[in-house]
């Protein structure tokens, strides 16, 4: 127990030069890229910034693939030589009854026979009055849900990175949740507008038998027109799809001198485009843009280049953001942002400033009172207390963790705890002395009795604060990180590194009695 | 200073009997609990962004703020029923807006246009700046609730589950108990305080919970300990032998936390002063309460137990 061998001493020492080692990258440049260079970043608290939560809005997901469901279903049954009344679309299922009960049967059989995205995606019933209800499963609805954010991170990321913000942070949340981060943009107006945009452009002949009609005829749906108010009846029927498209970009048009969007399809989407302008000219074409029509020109030739341009009254900015949101691509679902919080730069450096301070002023209390109260020993404690906060921010830096301001509230209070272990341990040994013990005996039965209780109680204090870890979230993870870290690091010092400067101090002065 | 120690916290083998005072130490935690309880009932908690949901905006004028100016520039931006107050220094503004019901469609994406409009009022005051500018909306708010709560009900639930562990039943419920009241009282401390309760303060109250239970293991270790050593020792008289041996570590720890988390509750900021002042609140708690509440709530539901259990082997 009082014997310090060699390595031990060596090990102990060498991890503290590496943990000093891993924290030089917080303080000097990278002298070259090839060096690995971790460091610890700062929260958007600290150094200012955005934060956005956004989620996929699932009414619109399950409202999209019931459309799809409720012409799916309308095919079967045709192609089939079946019969339908009142097919319609409710917010979770699509219902119709059958021309006649007889009908019942084989409607139910070709309609469970229809292909699914998903295993169980669907259920087919025959519910009251003979009505026959499609109903989509809520797992179903939930994992489309969570392909639609999986889809979407690539595209948020196009979508920022085109705004040239440095440094965004793209993380997916649980199910149907997008974390964006963006350091810096203290004002996420412009980004929360292009995440908030789905961006689905389509191309539909327009239905102009059916201007001027109350109701729409099937297959023909009412758009809001972008530009002033009114509506235009287009043919539901998508016939070119935007997701075609390889490029976009705003220019100035040469003969109106109006702000256009230029755009560019892939082979496929030339050929469809080619294929439907020639078939249709002299018809009036709408290019739709996340159900809006932004314009519908009449069609003179056929186009063939795959190169068209919209002119739709835009300004600068909103031909500029068009582009980059065709070239990013659309969102399968819309996005909602749901929590935004942002920090200007001038708060951000105040509180590192005011953390800064408070954490000095707490080290040099929790110092002068180890000194005055524990004599050498005190000092021994102090030595592991900067070896604590020296492997804390190198465990950090490893992480490359995010230090947020309760992560620096953390950090204090770990240094506070951690002399707990080294005041039980002081404390046990002026039991000891105080009991007759001679100095070598009190230190060894003082260690030993010790480390029982310091295991024991920082235990718990684990548990407490992984469980925070598990079950919070933003700033109170950065807390509990920072001092889940820091008891592992605390028991590293007291137990090992303290320990070792007493017993080595011991082994060299051998003295009879103790200062404690 | 460099070598013995200059000042010493409890003269050597202090004999304070503590278990004495035990009726009275549980009455008053009883009544302090219970006040905090009728507190939290009325007037209740300031809830903060994180769990009422709405609209914070923090911003910095050039010059004293007049109220007036901004709740005109607001006005022109159809932002109505803010709330203006001062805040930090005479230039520094709050505007606080309620978010709209979660019945009304796209109360969500209107939340977040609120923002921008008290952003764009704000432009228009000549020097003004926004400091920070946060909006949580209703359904985030009940989530961060739950898991709040569940954070804080979890960890109970493994510190119980951890001192049944290591001691015994009697010394994890008279621990969690303890907690328990511990936990009321810095509600009512909050309460009182106007902190608004949000995740920081979730966090503290965490923190207060871990270094309780933190004080409570070493008292209880040396309970243990004693148990074996002194056989037939009647426990009231254990357990004070037991808190008195450790006094000075208990004090000495308390001193040293409470000494780090001062300068960041006097100084720490507007974001961090409420923490740090929670938990300078909760040392205090968390450390009396070791010694007048877990003590000899372990001394009432062990009396029997614990000792039958330790009696000398008949042989000796």
């Amino acid at each position: 127990m009082m014997y310090y061998s060699r390595l031990r001493m060596a090990s102990v020492i060498g991890v503290c030069l590496i943990g000093l080692a891993l924290c030089l990258p917080n303080f000097i440049r990278q002298p070259s890229p090839s060096l690995p260079w971790r460091q610890i970043h700062l929260g958007l608290d600290l150094r200012g910034g955005s934060y956005l939560l956004l989620q996929v809005d699932m009414a619109s997901v399950t409202a999209d693939r019931l459309r799809g469901l409720q012409d799916e279903t309308r095919q079967t049954l045709l192609k089939a030589g079946l019969g339908y009344r009142n097919l319609a679309t409710g917010a979770h299922a699509v219902t119709f009854t059958p021309r006649t009960p007889d009908e019942t049967q084989p409607d139910l059989k070709v309609l469970r026979a229809m292909p699914m995205n998903a295993p169980g995606e669907f259920k087919v019933e025959q519910g009251e009055g003979g009505q026959i209800a499609i109903t989509l499963a809520a797992d179903a609805a939930r994992q489309r849900a969570y392909d639609a954010v999986t889809q979407s991170i690539e595209i948020v990321r196009r979508r920022i990175d085109a705004t040239g913000a440095i440094d965004p942070e793209i993380t997916r949340q649980g199910e149907d949740r997008i974390i964006v981060e963006l350091p810096g943009i203290s004002d996420p107006e412009r980004v929360k507008n292009l995440l908030g945009t789905t961006a689905k452009m389509t191309f539909h002949l327009v239905a102009d038998s059916a201007i001027g009609s109350a109701v729409p005829p099937a297959g023909v749906e009412m758009l809001p027109m972008s530009e002033g108010q009114g509506t235009l009846p287009v043919f539901s029927h998508v016939d070119v799809d935007g997701a075609d498209l390889t490029n976009a970009s705003a220019s100035i048009d040469q003969q109106s001198g109006e702000w256009a969007v230029n755009f560019t399809f892939d082979s496929t989407g030339a050929q469809e485009f080619g294929d439907v302008t020639r078939a249709n000219i002299g018809k009036r074409f709408a290019i739709v843009l996340d159900n809006k029509v932004i314009e519908a020109p009449v069609i003179r030739s056929a186009i063939t280049g795959g190169n068209g341009q919209i002119t739709g009254g835009f300004s600068a900015q909103q031909a500029t953001d068009i582009a980059l949101l065709l070239r990013a691509g659309a969102l399968p679902a819309p996005l909602n942002v749901i929590e935004q919080r942002s920090i200007g730069p001038s708060l951000g450096a105040d509180s590192i400033r005011a953390g800064g301070y408070s954490l000095a002023a707490g080290f040099v209390l929790v110092i002068a009172f180890m000194a005055l109260f524990y004599g050498r020993f005190g000092w021994y404690a102090n030595i592991a207390l900067l070896a604590n906060l020296v492997l804390m921010s190198a465990i950090l830096s490893l992480f490359e963790a995010t230090l947020t301001l309760p992560g620096m509230a953390g950090m204090l209070l770990t240094l506070g705890m951690a002399v707990d272990a080294n005041i039980l341990i002081n404390e046990r040994i002026r039991e000891e002395v105080a009991r007759g013990r001679s100095a070598l005996q009190a230190m060894q039965a003082g260690f030993e009795r010790a480390t029982a209780t310091i295991v024991d109680s920082n235990a718990t204090a684990l548990l407490a604060h992984v469980m925070l870890f598990v079950f919070g979230t933003g700033p109170v993870r950065g807390f509990a990180l920072t001092i889940t870290i820091g008891i592992v690091t605390t028991l590293f010092t007291t137990l090992l590194l303290s320990r070792m400067l007493m017993v080595r101090w011991y082994a060299r002065t051998r003295p009879s009695t103790l200062p404690v | 200073m460099f070598d013995r120690p200059l000042l010493r916290f409890v003269p050597r083998g202090t004999k304070i009997n503590f278990m004495r005072g035990r009726f009275i130490g549980l009455a008053t935690s009883a009544v302090l609990s219970i006040a905090s309880l009728i507190l939290f009932f009325h007037p209740g908690l300031t809830l903060g962004l994180d769990f009422r949901g709405g609209i914070v905006v923090e911003a910095r004028t050039q010059g004293p703020a007049d109220f007036n100016v901004i709740r005109t520039a607001l006005a022109a931006q159809h932002v109505s029923a803010a709330g203006v107050q001062s805040f930090g220094g005479p230039d520094d503004v709050l505007i606080r807006l309620d978010t709209p019901p979660d019945s009304e469609p796209d109360h969500e994406a209107r939340t977040q246009a609120m923002v921008d409009s008290v952003r764009h009022a704000i432009a228009t005051l000549p020097g003004a700046q926004v400091l920070r500018a946060d909006a949580v909306g209703a359904s985030v708010s009940k989530e961060l609730f739950r898991n709040g709560m569940l954070a804080l009900g979890i960890s109970l639930l493994m510190i119980l589950a951890y001192i049944w562990f290591r001691f015994e039943w009697e010394f994890a419920v008279s621990a969690v108990v303890t907690l328990v009241l511990d936990l009321t009282k810095a509600i009512g401390f909050l309460v009182i305080t106007h902190f608004e309760f949000d995740l920081v303060m979730v966090a503290a109250i965490l923190t207060i919970l871990g270094y309780s239970t933190n004080d409570k293991v070493v008292v209880y270790d040396r309970v243990r300990e004693n148990l074996r050593k002194y056989r037939t020792m009647p426990l009231a008289e254990l357990i004070d032998l037991s808190i008195n041996e450790t006094l000075s570590r208990t004090l000495g720890t308390s001193c040293t936390v409470f000494l780090a988390a001062l300068p960041l509750a006097l100084f720490g900021g507007a974001s961090l002063s409420g923490f740090a002042w929670v938990m300078l609140f909760g040392i205090v708690v968390g450390t009396s309460s070791s010694i007048f509440i877990a003590a000899p709530l372990l001394l009432l539901m062990g009396e029997k137990r614990l000792r039958r259990d330790a009696r000398p082997p008949a042989r000796s």
